[in-house]
């Protein structure tokens, strides 16, 4: 019932490797490291083949990073996402605004 | 009176306990039977209740129990979510209850954004109480049968 935030830089490409559950315990930790990502690097990728459980308190972290990455001229994408996690984006309509991956894992 | 179980489970209104107690309605509604997709769904729609709740008692006093009361049924789960540390009277929860309104004082669920949404759309029926504090009263049923009569209805467009 943790998170893990690893990030690495590979070719000017800012990857967050996320393991665990995103939660109202664990979301301020990746808000912290996501939202100044946003503002330094150019693209950011967020990978989720990790994460087994998310909920709303995760849906407010990635609103922010967006709008972050809309006033920096940055962008984020969202990738290799389980479809329980992708479910939660798709009903709340964000998968309309957010660049998401679920190729991988397969989407719904 | 229709028979069934109840569960209840008190935790500091911390937010590091919520895992623990989707751990909790993970066990029960799995010994019910729930398919893997619908636990899921119960894992959300609980910590949702319980994040409004931890973050309603830390406005106020930044300490405090939340209790949680497991209605095991038949045919459904009922799932009680109470920002206080008091214990549950079934019966008079259910006398003041009622489908949640506009006005109802509920507006961390609201500022959490989509806190409330999720549990309208993963539960098969939502009630709150929010006579002593805030009370979240959701069911989910076992069945198909049970589903929609709330008429809750989340599309997704493809």
């Amino acid at each position: 019932m943790n998170l893990t935030i690893d990030v690495t830089n590979i070719d000017g490409v800012t990857n967050v490797v996320l393991a665990g559950e995103v939660d109202a315990f664990t979301a301020p930790k990746l808000k912290e490291t996501i939202l100044p990502l946003t503002r330094e690097e150019e693209v950011v990728q967020v990978d989720f083949s990790d994460v087994n459980y998310m909920d709303s308190t995760g849906l407010g972290v990635f609103i922010s990073a967006l709008k972050s990455t809309k006033e920096h001229n940055s962008s984020m994408r969202l990738v290799h996402m389980q479809d329980r996690v992708y479910r939660l984006f798709k009903i709340t309509g964000l998968t309309e605004i957010m660049n998401i991956d679920s190729t991988v894992q397969g989407g719904m | 009176m229709e028979p069934f179980d109840f569960v209840e489970v008190k935790v500091p209104a911390k937010a590091e306990y919520i895992g623990v107690v989707r751990l909790s309605i993970s066990g029960i509604a799995n010994r019910m039977g729930f398919s893997y997709e619908d636990i899921e769904d119960l894992k959300v729609a609980i910590s949702e209740a319980i994040t409004n709740a931890v973050k309603h008692a830390y406005k106020e006093t930044g300490e405090g129990e939340i209790t949680i009361g497991f209605g095991v049924y038949q045919d459904r789960l009922e799932v009680m979510v109470a920002d206080h540390g008091g214990s549950f009277n079934l019966g008079e929860i259910k006398e003041d209850i009622g489908p949640y309104q506009q006005d109802d004082n509920i507006e961390e669920l609201r500022e959490g954004g989509f806190g409330l949404f999720l549990i309208d759309a993963l539960m098969d029926k939502v009630e709150i109480n929010s006579k002593y504090g805030v009370i979240v009263l959701m069911t989910k049923y076992l069945h198909e049968t049970g589903v929609g009569q709330n008429g809750d209805q989340i599309t997704t467009p493809q």
